[in-house]
């Protein structure tokens, strides 16, 4: 009897001992993939930063990471040129951290506001499904869209000249504002599942209305998962460069802006100017610039990742 | 002690029960009201690009004289020619390119990735290499583009040049590349979480029964949460249509059809940044028809992201 049996079962004993380690392999190498870009996309861009004719050697990294502190901290200061030892980006953050602030004034309330209404006040239904699915096809919309939208709705006012914002930090804040939109009230949304009902059930027990029950528990219960949704949203913000390249972030401009409505440049829309230029020696203010848009994007949304893997557990109680 | 006992229900003390505060009443509805209209300004934004789009795009058809079929067939777009000729076709031609040549290379290795974090990576392991690919997919897209300048496309010359074949400063190939490296982290961050839903009851059965890991893997849970796989599959293509920086910097902008992946091509996303930062003023053919190709590329994302959620819905496997 074994003997019949024997033709048919097949173990592939050796195929699959090897097949499976090595698949795992490949899986990690894949993986790895990611790491291996994040750093050999730092180190060249470092090392284009870093790039003179009478360098100190790769290896002196006391020397070179001094030199790049100086050579960052003098981008800093300086303002656009179209000379490459003179040019910088002051005006380009200065204008990016105007649009972060204005931003996160916008579309903060607003997106916390709408992911409260649909998680908290609107019953399962038609309405929710509908703005649900909405919500959800904004955030596949590509960014240019919003580009054209700003340039359409807030830079023209459609025509109407007493509507038209011009080119101004209005223009670009807002236009910014609607495209991180979906982004924050997904995420809202997403933390305030996590909060158990027995919360909202002890609060309305006490007599709470409905707005204290939210105002003062549940929103703060949820404020972990709000605040990384909300830093990873402004972080995608300042590092757009499509949309303000439409609504008129694109000049060059020698200015600081003083109000929302003056005009103004941002960082990336200045790397990308200087990044078309063919002159070889802006490549290296090019990749000064990058580091610096890659400083403050890393800060922020590593604190984004800590405040949620610090508070991520707690929160769901 | 008289006067203790007079003390005791007081007929006319005030009710402890004041009624409803007409001001917290006031509150909330003033909040609900104003909850309602965030929600709204969401629909709202849908509507005003919906609305902006099409106008605008009637207008390109009205001043230019050029029918719908001409647009969408026209293989030829020159908006400078004389006559103008403003085809489509080639600025699709770039986007099916930079989007089929980065789905080549996004899609196995977030795949492989994706099914590394879920089912080999030790929790440890799995604690750092998933916030990493995070900050990956965080990084702006001006950034790869600067990264195809910088270095992809020095590469790629050094690797061609022995056969003597020329490569473009501006080509297809390293917008190909970089934008596949930046959709890999959604591709593995979207199937990976699908992947991890699926409950550890069937790869215990597996096992039970003798399965490798491998096999466990490749056979049970890949296909159980296949539906997920596909959307991601499918929203990082919608992503891959939609990249603007990264194809600006890295493709260059010259609409032409060709199979050579080392010249210079454009995409949708391109022709519009490259009509708004031009000198054509508002109301001409030219400048309006940045709205046209913008309706195209906004209809084909959308129908991309609508197709995805439906795979989703449609062909998930649900488990108690």
């Amino acid at each position: 009897m074994s003997r019949e049996v024997r033709g048919t079962y097949a173990p592939h004993r050796y195929t699959r001992m090897i097949l499976g380690p090595l698949f795992g392999v490949a899986c990690f190498l894949a993986t790895i993939t990611g790491v291996v870009v994040l750093s050999v996309l730092l180190g060249s861009v470092i090392a284009a930063a870093l790039r003179r004719p009478d360098g100190p050697p790769w290896y002196a990294l006391g020397t070179n990471a001094t030199e790049l502190y100086h050579f960052l901290a003098s981008l800093v200061s300086k303002s656009q040129s179209s000379d490459p030892t003179a040019a910088g980006f002051r005006i380009g953050i200065v204008g990016s951290l105007w649009l972060l602030g204005m931003v996160a004034v916008f579309a903060i309330p607003m997106g916390v506001g709408a992911a409260v209404f649909l998680e908290e006040f609107v019953r399962p239904g038609r309405l929710r499904r509908v703005i649900q699915t909405n919500i959800a096809n904004l955030a596949g919309v590509p960014s240019i869209v919003y580009g054209i939208l700003g340039l359409t709705l807030f830079v023209r006012g459609f025509g109407y000249k007493s509507f038209a914002m011009g080119r101004s930090l209005w223009a670009g804040s807002l236009t910014l504002s609607l495209l991180v939109l979906p982004v924050i009230v997904i995420a809202t949304q997403e933390a305030l599942r996590t909060v158990p009902q027995s919360l909202r059930q002890a609060a309305l027990a006490l007599g709470a209305t409905r707005w204290q029950m939210i105002r003062d528990h549940v929103i703060p219960s949820a404020l972990p998962g709000i605040l990384t949704g909300t830093i990873l949203s402004l972080s995608r913000a300042i590092g757009e460069t499509a949309p303000l390249l439409m609504v008129g972030a694109a000049g060059s401009i020698g200015v600081l802006p003083k109000g929302p409505s003056d005009r103004y440049t941002v960082l990336p829309v200045e790397i990308y100017n200087y990044a078309k230029s063919p002159k070889v020696p802006f490549q290296t203010v090019t990749a000064g610039g990058i580091l610096i848009l890659l400083a403050l994007l890393l800060t922020m949304n590593a604190t984004a990742i800590i405040i949620r893997n610090r508070y991520g557990s707690s929160a769901r109680g | 002690m008289i006067e203790s006992t007079t003390d005791v229900g007081v007929p006319d003390s005030p009710d402890p029960w004041s009624g409803p505060s007409r001001l917290r009443t006031i509150r909330e509805s003033a909040v609900s009201l104003f909850l309602l209209v965030c929600a709204a300004i969401t629909v709202l934004t849908t509507a005003g690009i919906i609305v902006v789009l099409g106008v605008e795009s009637l207008a390109f058809f009205r001043t230019s004289g050029i029918s719908l079929f001409d647009f969408l067939g026209g293989a030829e777009l020159k908006p400078d020619g004389e006559p103008p000729k403003f085809g489509i076709l080639p600025l699709i031609w770039g986007t099916m390119v930079v989007a089929t040549g980065s789905a080549i290379i996004a899609l196995p290795i977030g795949l492989l990735s994706a099914i590394y974090l879920s089912e080999y990576a030790h929790h440890s392991v799995r604690a750092v290499l998933k916030p990493a690919l995070e900050l990956l997919a965080g990084i702006p897209t001006i950034v790869y583009g600067y990264l195809a300048l910088l270095l992809v496309t020095p590469v790629l010359k050094a690797i061609f040049a022995p056969w003597g074949i020329d490569v473009a400063t501006y080509n297809a190939l390293s917008a190909c590349i970089v934008v596949g490296v930046m959709i890999i982290p959604m591709v593995s961050s979207l199937s990976e979480d699908v992947l991890s839903a699926v409950p550890r009851g069937l790869r215990e059965a597996g096992y039970g029964l003798g399965a490798t890991k491998f096999e466990v893997s490749t056979r049970i849970v890949l296909p159980a949460g296949l539906s997920g796989v596909v959307a991601s599959f499918i929203l990082a293509l919608s992503r891959a249509i939609g990249e603007t920086m990264a194809v600006v910097l890295a493709a260059g902008m010259r609409p032409q059809i060709t199979l050579n992946p080392l010249t210079s091509i454009e995409t949708m996303t391109t022709y519009i940044v490259a009509v708004t930062n031009g000198d054509a003023p508002y109301g001409t053919p030219k400048y309006l028809s940045l709205f046209a190709v913008g309706i195209t590329l906004f209809a084909m994302t959308l129908t991309l992201n609508i197709f995805s959620g439906l795979v989703l819905r449609r062909y998930r496997e649900v488990y108690q």
